[in-house]
């Protein structure tokens, strides 16, 4: 397993009031998305951990453009990775955040 | 074939969320506290932060009930050391609540990258269902998902008081290719799909009282199917038991020589059996009515 | 050691044990205790009729009314791998026999099983692992899946297997790493009286399912006893 985490400065605070949301499942070519609202609202810190060695520079593309595009500041992603191509990394992200902005059911 | 709120499809958070009243779900050891397996580092393999089991309570039409549910995509939803003992609390918790308890199985047996640790825990598992049972508390199983229910996990789900299986709900303790593996492809061809469903999957399970009701492939139908099984009762006793001997006694004597799911169905007397993996879900029912083998509770 | 090794050195002033098709059954004597004995022999399988020969004793044994230990002897392979086994329930077979072993406990029998050669998988559940407190005798093998198997499944060289099972208990066959896991109590010795240990076993308190905090104290799962621990106050204080 290779360990890689990432310290982002986010243009947006995430939104809504959840603690907490976790999306996806460790599985090939998937993987899990962890959020906690837990940090400073101008940081966003990505830990990962993942199975496919090797990727961090696709890794940090990803993600700049992850912080860029959605509000994410104050969150703490914990990522656990089956190995998933980047717009699959993407697409659970973009749902994880949308899950943390819901309101409590 | 599978419909928009798809059980095979769902994943274990899905099944529990639309399982139960809106909200209503809260888990016990949830993912953020990171309990992870000890074990999968030693194979450099990925975790999971709640080791492939949510378990939790929440309320069902009102009524409080404890609920464990397995993610049949990680590590094939297999029992290891921590997934195992979260589902030993649950039950042991259960007994002294009184609480009901579904189990929505997604599972193809012990992790063998922690075989030792999952084999116990099934033991452990069984040991604390049959303690809830006996001091009262119904146990259900729901079987739907797409590792199926396999090895040790179907014999836990041979000590609940009450199964529920749709057509893909597959039960059995050794898994085709373990079959094909050590018995050779003669005694059984895991590529040959039908032969899976019609010897392990839920139709056959429910037509010879292997399973108590049979749901659509469906999250709602499962909650429908939950809801009226939870009117019975789920006590075991000794009665209980001596019924269930006779139960698979009678079973024994009477399809002992079928060498196919399709003689038992001959036998038990379906019209049309060989139409039977093909018929949809009122169609099968209609057609079963009155000649199914039923548990009535022997288990 | 053998079965009628076993069975005299448990059983000095005799016993009506019998063993057929590899399935034991019977009852003995030891200090004036009446012992009631179940088993599978020869390293067999345990299919659907086996399973359900075996807890058709135990509901005997219940049915009685006594409070008389049963003791489970076990040599056997996994549960029958067959399709027809399959085709009939066999989780079905397997879980009742293991229902039975259950209720025996819990009615006030004590229910001990001796692993004395080899099990796996099915029949080890169903069986050594459904009884109260289990002990082995040197040389049994118990083993969830072995190592040729198991390298198949995960597509790692047996070479490294080995290597990885040096270094814990979890997942390799063998006495040793069940004991350390806490699914053996204890493993006798077969030079001395196995009826005298037999009764100091029976004189040991027992309580609920120590398996975990067993396993926990031995090191070899470090997690199960207080994970299981944790849910169960958790559910309770919700």
């Amino acid at each position: 397993m290779e360990k890689l985490s990432f310290t982002m400065k986010p243009s947006t605070p995430a939104t809504g009031t959840r603690a907490r949301a976790i999306v996806g499942v460790v599985a090939s070519g998937n993987l899990e998305v962890l959020l906690e609202r837990n940090l400073p609202a101008n940081i966003c810190i990505i830990d990962i951990a993942t199975a496919a060695p090797g990727f961090a520079a696709v890794w940090e593309a990803v993600i700049e453009d992850f912080v860029t595009r959605r509000p994410a500041g104050g969150l703490h992603i914990s990522i656990n990775d089956g190995g998933a191509r980047p717009d699959m990394v993407s697409l659970r992200l973009a749902q994880g955040v949308r899950l943390i902005e819901e309101l409590e059911a | 074939m599978t419909s928009a709120n798809s059980w095979y499809e769902a994943g274990a958070r899905q099944r529990v969320a639309a399982m139960l009243d809106p909200g209503s779900f809260a888990e016990f050891i949830g993912p953020e506290q990171r309990e992870i397996s000890p074990h999968l580092a030693i194979f450099d393999l990925p975790e999971q932060f709640d080791d492939g089991i949510i378990v939790g309570h929440g309320t069902l039409e009102g009524r409080r009930i404890l609920v464990a549910a397995q993610e049949g995509r990680f590590m094939g939803g297999a029992f290891g050391e921590v997934h195992g003992a979260k589902l030993t609390g649950l039950l042991r918790a259960a007994r002294s609540l009184g609480e009901p308890v579904l189990i929505l199985f997604d599972t193809g047996g012990v992790r063998l990258q922690e075989a030792n640790a999952g084999e116990l825990a099934i033991a452990e598992i069984m040991r604390a269902l049959v303690e809830a049972r006996m001091a009262g508390v119904q146990v259900l199983g729901l079987i739907g998902g797409r590792a199926g229910c396999y090895g040790g996990g179907s014999l836990i789900a041979g000590c609940c008081s009450a199964l529920i299986v749709s057509e893909q709900g597959r039960i059995s303790v050794s898994g085709p290719e373990v079959i094909e593996t050590n018995k050779g492809v003669e005694e059984f061809d895991s590529r040959d799909r039908a032969l899976v469903w019609r010897t392990m999957g839920g139709k056959h399970r429910y037509l010879i009282g292997g399973a108590d009701a049979f749901a659509d492939d469906d999250v709602l139908a499962f909650r429908e199917a939950a809801l009226i099984v939870l009117a019975g009762n789920g006590r075991l006793d000794a009665d209980v038991l001596e019924a269930e001997q006779q139960r698979l006694e009678h079973r024994l004597h009477r399809f002992g020589e079928a060498h196919d799911a399709i003689d038992i169905w001959t036998d038990i007397g379906v019209s049309e059996p060989t139409e039977i993996p093909g018929l949809a879900t009122d169609e099968f029912l209609r057609r079963i009515t009155d000649k199914r083998e039923k548990a009535n509770g022997a288990r | 050691m053998e079965l009628a090794d076993i069975l005299a050195s448990l059983f000095p002033g005799g016993h009506e044990v019998a063993v057929m098709d590899n399935l034991i059954s019977g009852s003995g004597i030891i200090n004036a205790i009446k012992v009631h004995v179940i088993g599978i022999a020869g390293q067999s399988p345990l299919g659907c009729e086996g399973a359900l020969i075996l807890a058709g004793h135990v509901l005997e044994i219940t049915r009685k009314g006594s409070a008389a230990p049963i003791l489970v002897l076990i040599d056997s392979s996994s549960q029958r791998m067959s399709r027809r086994d399959e085709l009939l329930g066999l989780s079905e077979c397997l879980a009742h026999l293991a229902k039975t072993l259950l209720l025996a406990g819990a009615q006030g029998h004590r229910t001990i099983g001796l692993l004395y050669g080899g099990s796996a998988a099915g029949a080890f559940i169903a069986t050594a692992l459904a009884t109260g407190t289990l002990v082995a005798l040197p040389g049994a093998h118990p083993a969830v899946m072995d190592l040729p198997s198991m390298a198949r499944v995960t597509k790692l060289p047996i070479e490294v297997l080995k290597a990885k099972a040096e270094k814990t208990p979890v997942f390799a066959p063998g006495l040793e790493n069940l004991a350390q896991t806490g699914a053996i109590h204890a493993v006798w010795n077969p030079d001395q009286s196995l009826a005298e240990q037999f009764l100091a076993l029976l004189a040991e308190q027992t309580g609920g399912d120590a398996r975990d905090r067993l396993g926990e104290g031995r090191g070899g799962r470090p997690k199960a006893a207080s994970i299981a621990q944790r849910v169960e106050k958790e559910a309770s204080h919700a």
